[in-house]
């Protein structure tokens, strides 16, 4: 589904990443962990096609497209979804207004009639429960006045209605309280399917005791240092990243 | 782009319209249909007052209300006293509407009303000829009485229009007022509406203007906040593109202590408009305890699009709050990217922005109706939908033209 080769990526000149691989099937949830400032986000940004990142070489191939030569919204509209670390806030616009429309321009990109009024309120009450959300969501501006959990929830929430092939989580968890963290799980693991896959970005071993993993990545300096099962999480919470840098150091020795 | 000099310099070239004899009643061949707004129509045809039967209307619970004509010939005592205001820093447009009025509307509301239906002015232009139109409307509120106004500016879209009015505003103690505006002009129209308020004790004026398109346009409120806590909330929006203009000069004073006065304006000017905002708030020296706040938000869509703000407190009492602020941007990059990272495209992400940003000032009216009917015509504005209010049965569509039952040209 995802292909991505030898990527390279920088910011105002200063390079990121330096030769990522990942290789990504429909039905599997991969986990990408590493210490702060290696490039997890950067990586979530440049899958969504943030404006200010340079691709300098490699390649993102997703579904057999060119992502790279993708605008924001046809991305999202193919099927890529970003969980955000901090979702901003947007005053005035309702969630049920930003939400039928995203999921009509979703659907007329695809060659579908727009839902209705009636057949779109059925619906967000439908996904509301997949976050146990309770509230009327016609009269909340986005993420306006939300708690960290209430953000995370309100992603979940959109990830429901818009239904991504691929969702890319990035520290979902922060912020967030035990029971929040529950349900935020609860909430991702009710959307995963045989024909999707997910990308769980995060620097703890607690969300994947929750939305456990196929393969878990550790980026480092800007690469991908090291795969392994999911076991692999559970040795990094308890040994820390040390081992790995040293690992890394070494093999650049040799 | 024209100054409103230049247009002055070519009143000459206006007609001024005689009082049109015989007529047809505007309502019939006029009906605003929006629906449950429950409003009692005062229309102007052209500046007169043309409605089915009497030409000023005694309601049962005292209230009156129809053409200041009538009214000046019924009521002299009721209207008189408030025809030439004493204000010294009068506009020469004022002065020239105060000695040469056609007809308006008048509106008295005795002590202890609270009137429950809005009351419409609806001035209505349609002529092939270029008009001079001015109108002055007289509005007085009773001791502890309630009234809503709502004053739809529309055009038709025959000949030019230099539509010069005034509206004096009187509040007695423990007043309340709403008055709404919309504007709505074609281009090459001009439209001045001065309004002057003064305010008694305890009185509420509250003030929503809001301008979907214009020739040049020119909002100019004067409050006097006369005894203590009388407290005056002004809102406006302006949704400008092309060559419109759209002013707004305010200015309030505060003549005594304790009051109150609020202000929030906000703009989008896209292609070469201008706008303006002048907000002027000044506190007397013995009006302590003063509350004033103004700001004013803008957002310019191009590089040519002009805003002139300027948020202005002349304070000369010491114990006081107040505070002022304007800011002129464009859309929040973050915010843009957050909508489009959910597959809505750039210009629909854009738009979504626009209306949250402008559809703040309707959230401040309280006819919920009238509400969501402006709701809507902003969203149509900024879609390049909305001409002129197609509500109005008289302004059908763009491209269809009028349905005009009546001809013009014997009116």
């Amino acid at each position: 589904m995802l292909k991505i080769e030898n990527l390279h990526v920088s910011i105002k000149g200063r390079e990121i990443l330096s030769g990522v691989n990942l290789d990504i099937q429909a039905g599997e949830v991969h986990a990408i962990m590493g210490p702060n400032g290696t490039g997890k986000s950067t990586l979530a940004s440049v899958i969504a096609g943030k404006e200010g990142y340079e691709v300098t070489e490699g390649s993102i191939i997703y579904k057999g497209k060119n992502l790279l030569d993708l605008s924001i919204e046809d991305r999202a509209r193919e099927g890529i979804f970003i969980g955000f670390q901090y979702p901003v806030e947007i005053p005035g616009v309702s969630i049920a207004n930003f939400m039928r429309t995203a999921l009509n321009e979703i659907r007329q990109y695809r060659g579908l009639d727009p839902l209705n009024g009636a057949q779109f309120l059925k619906l967000m009450n439908e996904k509301k429960k997949v976050v146990e959300l309770t509230e009327k969501l016609s009269n909340r501006s986005v993420n306006e006045g939300f708690s960290g959990g209430e953000k995370k929830r309100n992603e979940i929430f959109q990830m429901a209605m818009l239904e991504p092939t691929l969702a890319i989580l990035d520290e979902t968890d922060s912020g967030l309280d035990i029971d929040a963290l529950r349900i935020v799980a609860n909430g991702v693991n009710q959307l995963k399917t045989p024909d999707n896959a997910t990308i769980v970005i995060t620097h703890y071993q607690r969300l994947l005791d929750y939305i456990v993993p196929d393969v878990v990545h550790v980026l480092f300096d800007g690469k991908i240092v090291k795969s392994g099962p999911k076991e692999l999480a559970l040795e990094l919470e308890e040994r820390g990243y040390d081992w790995i840098k040293e690992e890394y150091e070494h093999s650049k020795l040799s | 782009m024209k100054s409103l000099e230049e247009y002055t310099l070519q009143l000459k070239n206006y007609h001024l319209q005689a009082y049109p004899d015989p007529y047809k009643p505007v309502e019939e061949y006029f009906t605003c249909q929006v629906s449950n707004m429950g409003s009692i129509m005062l229309p102007l045809l052209n500046g007169w007052y043309v409605h089915e039967g009497e030409n000023l209307t005694t309601y049962p619970n005292g209230v009156l209300a129809g053409s200041l004509k009538a009214a000046l010939d019924q009521h002299p005592n009721l209207v008189k006293p408030y025809l030439f205001s004493k204000n010294e820093d009068k506009d020469e447009l004022v002065i020239t509407n105060e000695n040469n009025f056609t007809d308006g509307i008048f509106i008295y509301v005795p002590d202890n009303v609270k009137v429950e239906k809005p009351f419409q002015i609806v001035s209505l232009i349609n002529s092939r000829e270029d008009l001079l139109v001015q109108n002055r409307n007289v509005i007085h509120v009773g001791r502890n009485s309630e009234l809503s106004v709502i004053q739809c500016d529309d055009s038709t879209r025959y000949g030019k229009t230099f539509i010069n009015v005034v509206t004096d505003v009187t509040l007695d103690e423990n007043a309340r007022l709403q008055y709404y505006k919309t504007e709505n002009k074609e281009a090459e129209s001009v439209l001045l509406n001065h309004i002057r308020v003064n305010q008694d004790a305890g009185s509420f004026f509250h003030s929503n203007a809001i301008t979907f398109n214009a020739g040049y346009v020119c909002n100019n409120i004067l409050v006097n906040l006369n005894k203590p806590f009388a407290e005056a909330q002004l809102y406006g929006l302006y949704l400008v593109d092309k060559n419109q203009q759209c002013n707004n000069r305010i200015k309030i004073s505060h003549n005594s202590p304790d009051c109150k006065s609020y202000q929030l304006y906000k703009g989008i000017m896209d292609d070469e408009a201008e706008a303006a905002f002048h907000g002027h708030v000044v506190v007397q020296p013995d009006a302590q305890r003063t509350n004033a706040y103004q700001t004013n938000r803008n957002i310019l869509l191009t590089d040519k699009a002009k805003i002139n703000t300027k948020p202005y407190l002349e304070i000369y009492a010491d114990d006081v709050q107040c505070s002022h602020g304007a800011t002129v941007g464009q859309l929040d990059d973050e915010a843009l990217y957050y909508l489009r990272s959910r597959g809505i495209g750039e210009r629909s992400a854009r738009k979504l922005l626009m209306f949250a940003f402008a559809n703040e000032i309707c959230h401040h009216v309280e006819i919920q109706a009238f509400k969501d009917r402006l709701s809507d015509m902003v969203q149509r504005r900024l879609n390049g939908e909305l001409t002129i209010c197609d509500q109005c049965m008289l302004h059908n569509s763009d491209q269809s033209g009028l349905i005009f039952p009546i001809d013009p040209s014997k009116l």
